[in-house]
């Protein structure tokens, strides 16, 4: 199957899993659902690196609070913040900045969240480039241990930083209305002269659905990357470093190259799940941007779905994340960490291929079962 | 303006006390990571573990926490033998330590530290001692006995070591485990049987490296994590798998710490030990004190 026509299979899924919540008609739905797709795009961000080259990151919380804080600190640089720092210059300085620089950040900000989602990943993605350019020429473990710890020093950061609110937090505010780029308003607006009258119903979209909806959309970027990477030479050529990579580098393979573009990609696909989430939970805190459940999910969800392919962390993310979506209303919260750990725990002894080797497994002695009759 | 002497030298006090006490944290790790080459990220949590556990007894006993450390020692060994033991069949034996192994030590930190919130909570606990509280004075120097006591034991632990690692036969060949398994296999000791008894003294170590930590500062159970990052930087600066590197580069990071706190305030201390990291790795990945 081309890429292309998985791409188009992805779209179509995910417009009719928008669809289905849409007609359940409740936004908790929304709420709910935002959530587990987040895990979805972190899942399949982290196997990128973790299950295709074999290198562990541990800072999953560290690049989704990166695209979460971009995101404050550009919420909070609106044309008013801009004004008052530019006044603060000397007169001449800040009358020519007025002429030349206004108009721009005038026309520019407030900035749509599909901005945002595009400089959180970039900003994500530089900080992955970095930590891998440091880290990723020495042993394996050494990478896992980097990134273990700059999740810890990104949060000093971020507690120490006033201006995106230190320890406090920072209140986001959501626009009063939806500020959707015209080109996606305009294409709705032809999907929807060909729709059935029934799904296009006539209530408008709300932000909650609005964010659900970006979320699908980064769904279907993260998995058509991840097949994508699969098939291609880019894929094999991680596979060869999982398996044997002083083998792969003696056969030519140039592995540091391959590693720093895995982490490059990886760290954006995070880095953009992070963006939006301001905008979700209203009150972005640094203990539950940097929280314990995204470093913990984002590699339990591929070990317990399975590693080597995209299904695997799809299907971790929507087992595990609905799971913790029931255990967090009925239960509570830190039970959820701990099923998630134990989880993780008996899969990588017992199961190691996750549920995709078993179901593969399962598949397997049923047909020679079969061929034996 | 000048800095004045006096905040100088006890910065620099400070910072080799705390810097004794790292050492204890860390020998630990330098023994499975540095010589046994497993990435024990669950170090920290087990040294939380310890700190509950004098804090247990402190409470309920008002039994001193490095005499319950001392008494817990053999249990903390049985339970690093355990862990080895699954370590081995599940993840060394099948050769697949480097995802799945990691994945589990992650997945035994968060299972640890949730254990701990869930029947604690997360408030913080201390203990009480005779030690904890006043200081001895040395002209403008200040011995804080809280932050001395801690570090002297630590030393002690470390001499202790070190005369095991170097006299023994048993000591010997846990050294030898790292250069070369199948001359010790030779020598008629089982490699395992030798990983075995090292991952025990790793994890018996947290014993007391906890009881330390909450003689040092009131515990919860997500101190813990703050630690991963220190014990491996040291762990690095020093040289996988030197012990006397570990103490110079715990020492090392306790004086810039404090000065860091001194001089920038405490809540820039724990982006030290990052920054340590990542400058070593990146300039001198074989530490300070590496072969």
């Amino acid at each position: 199957m081309q890429t292309r026509v998985f791409l188009l299979i992805a779209i179509v899924a995910a417009a009719a899993v928008f669809f289905a919540a849409r007609l359940i008609s409740n936004d908790y739905v929304f709420f709910a659902g935002y959530t587990v797709l987040q895990f979805v795009v972190l899942a399949t961000a982290w196997n990128i690196l973790g299950g295709y080259t074999g290198y562990v990151n541990f800072g999953s919380a560290a690049f989704f609070a990166l695209g979460a804080y971009s995101t404050v600190a550009l919420h909070k640089f609106s044309p008013q913040v801009y004004r008052r720092w530019v006044d603060d210059m000397p007169d001449w300085f800040s009358s020519s900045v007025h002429s030349v620089i206004d108009p721009v950040v005038q026309a520019l900000f407030p900035l749509s969240i599909p901005t945002l989602i595009v400089i959180g990943g970039i900003i994500s993605a530089i900080v992955g480039l970095g930590t891998g350019y440091l880290t990723l020429r020495l042993r394996g473990a050494f990478f896992a241990i980097a990134t273990l710890a700059l999740a810890v020093v990104l949060q000093t950061f971020i507690v120490n930083w006033d201006y995106v609110g230190g320890s406090r937090g920072a209140y986001i505010i959501r626009p009063n209305e939806l500020e959707v780029e015209p080109w996606l308003l305009s294409t709705w607006t032809a999907v929807k002269g060909l729709l059935p009258a029934w799904l296009a119903s006539t209530t408008p979209i709300s932000y909650i659905q609005y964010l659900f909806l970006l979320m699908l959309v980064l769904v279907v970027i993260a998995l058509t990357v991840a097949r994508g990477i699969e098939r291609s030479q880019l894929g094999y050529g991680f596979a060869t470093i999982r398996d044997d990579e002083l083998a792969a580098e003696a056969s030519g393979v140039p592995t540091l190259k391959l590693k720093l573009i895995a982490t490059t990609l990886s760290g954006a696909l995070m880095g953009m799940a992070g963006a939006p989430f301001p905008y979700y939970i209203g009150y972005l805190q640094p203990s539950s941007a940097f929280g314990l459940e995204y470093a913990v999910n984002s590699i339990a969800m591929p070990m317990i779905g399975g590693t080597t392919s995209w299904a695997g962390p799809l299907i971790g993310a929507i087992l595990l994340g609905s799971l913790q979506q029931y255990v967090t209303v009925t239960i509570s919260s830190s039970v959820n960490v701990l099923i998630v750990g134990l989880l993780l725990i008996v899969f990588v002894i017992i199961a190691p291929s996750g549920i995709i080797g078993l179901v593969q497994g399962w598949l397997r002695r049923a047909q020679a079962g079969q061929g034996g009759k | 303006m000048g800095v004045s002497f006096d905040l100088l030298i006890n910065a620099l006090i400070a910072g080799i006390l705390l810097g004794g006490f790292y050492a204890a944290v860390t020998i630990g790790v330098s023994i499975s990571f540095g010589i046994l080459d497993i990435v024990n990220i669950a170090h920290p949590a087990f040294i939380i573990l310890g700190s509950y556990i004098a804090y247990i007894v402190n409470a309920r006993l008002g039994l001193d926490p490095i005499l319950t450390s001392i008494v817990m020692l053999p249990v903390f060994y049985v339970l690093g033998a355990g862990i080895y033991q699954v370590y081995y069949e599940a993840f060394e034996k099948r050769g697949q330590e480097s995802l799945r192994g990691l994945s589990f030590f992650f997945g035994l930190l968060f299972v640890t530290e949730v254990m701990l919130i869930l029947v604690f909570g997360v408030d913080y606990r201390y203990v009480e001692a005779w030690y904890i509280g006043p200081s001895w004075h040395l002209g403008v120097m200040d011995f804080p006995l809280r932050m001395l006591v801690p570090c002297l034991a630590a030393l002690a632990l470390f001499g202790a070591l070190q005369l095991f690692l170097s006299t023994t036969f048993i000591g010997r060949a846990i050294s030898a485990v790292a250069q070369d398994q199948l001359a010790l296999q030779l020598m008629g000791a089982s490699p395992t049987r030798i990983k075995r008894i090292a991952f025990g003294i790793s994890i018996a170590t947290t014993a007391v490296a906890g009881a330390l930590l909450i003689i040092i500062q009131p515990v919860e159970p997500s101190v813990g994590r703050e630690y991963i990052g220190r014990v491996f930087a040291i762990c690095v600066l020093g040289g996988l798998g030197s012990l006397p590197g570990t103490v110079i580069g715990a020492m090392l990071l306790g004086i810039l710490e404090s000065f860091t706190s001194t001089f920038y305030g405490p809540s820039w201390a724990p982006a030290v030990a990052f920054g340590v990291l990542l400058l070593t790795l990146a300039f001198r990945p074989a530490g300070l004190f590496g072969r």
